[in-house]
């Protein structure tokens, strides 16, 4: 992870078009390598709820991507039911999976989760527009989802 | 007043803020009760669920735009009841 570039997610581990579903791997940073550390908290280093709602909101997109095959971009809607049930601090490990719930037209919703070690950590509901990609951003995607190595479906 | 128009009402109702009494078989939902289309995807999301369909709204979109449809077709309640319940019933044949 690269916090400060909202690059969330290291690897995908699984991707199921079958069951909708992608599992995906990311490991936070050491403390003294991300200057977020140094303002949440000074001495207490903690990943913010807002950036693990983004880490599972990116596994969802990249769900969408794989699903559609970049035909359209997935931009955050909407998070219900968003819980953060325990810390997690830098170093940690985090396995981050995203179910489709629904895909309507022009929108769809995935319920999305972060585990450590088997352990819960956060969860929620997302719900995504989906719109044609925007100028350059369906190449910066390719280079994307082919780093985090996804195989998307074709179109 | 129909049931499914009770139902949209009351999704438009709950979703958006807007008091139950101002929404009407005769609301436009953009020019009389204000829904942007942000706020629309969260109506289509809950009338999705709640009738078992797929509202195809990019489609009705494009249409309007390309001005191959007029937006009261689809957008004035009774219009989208009425396509909420032809949906409804291709779905059940």
């Amino acid at each position: 992870m690269r916090l400060e570039y909202f690059d969330m997610i290291d690897t995908v581990v699984a991707f199921e078009p079958g069951e909708k579903r992608i599992t995906t791997r990311s490991t936070v940073p050491a403390a003294d390598a991300s200057p977020v550390f140094e303002g949440h908290f000074p001495g207490h280093p903690l990943v913010p709820g807002v950036l693990l709602t983004e880490t599972m909101a990116q596994a969802s997109g990249y769900l969408l991507l794989g699903l559609n095959g970049l035909t359209q971009m997935p931009f955050l809607m909407t998070v219900d039911k968003a819980r953060f049930r325990t810390f997690v601090e830098p170093g940690a490990v985090l396995d981050v999976a995203a179910e489709l719930v629904i895909e309507g037209s022009g929108y769809a919703a995935t319920k999305a989760a972060i585990t450590i070690d088997g352990k819960p950590i956060c969860d929620a509901q997302l719900r995504f527009r989906l719109m044609p990609f925007p100028a350059d951003m369906r190449t910066l995607m390719e280079a994307r989802i082919k780093a985090i190595g996804l195989v998307p479906e074709q179109a | 007043m129909s049931a499914t128009f009770e139902t949209v009402a009351g999704i438009i109702s709950e979703t958006c803020d807007i008091p139950r009494e101002k929404i009407t078989p005769e609301s436009h939902a953009i020019a009389d009760l204000g829904i942007d289309s942000l706020a629309f995807l969260d109506i289509a999301f809950a009338i999705d669920k709640a009738f078992g369909i797929k509202l195809p709204l990019e489609q009705w979109t494009q249409e309007v735009n390309e001005g191959k449809a007029p937006a009261e077709q689809y957008f004035v309640l009774e219009n989208l009841c009425k396509r909420i319940d032809d949906l409804v019933a291709a779905k059940a044949a």
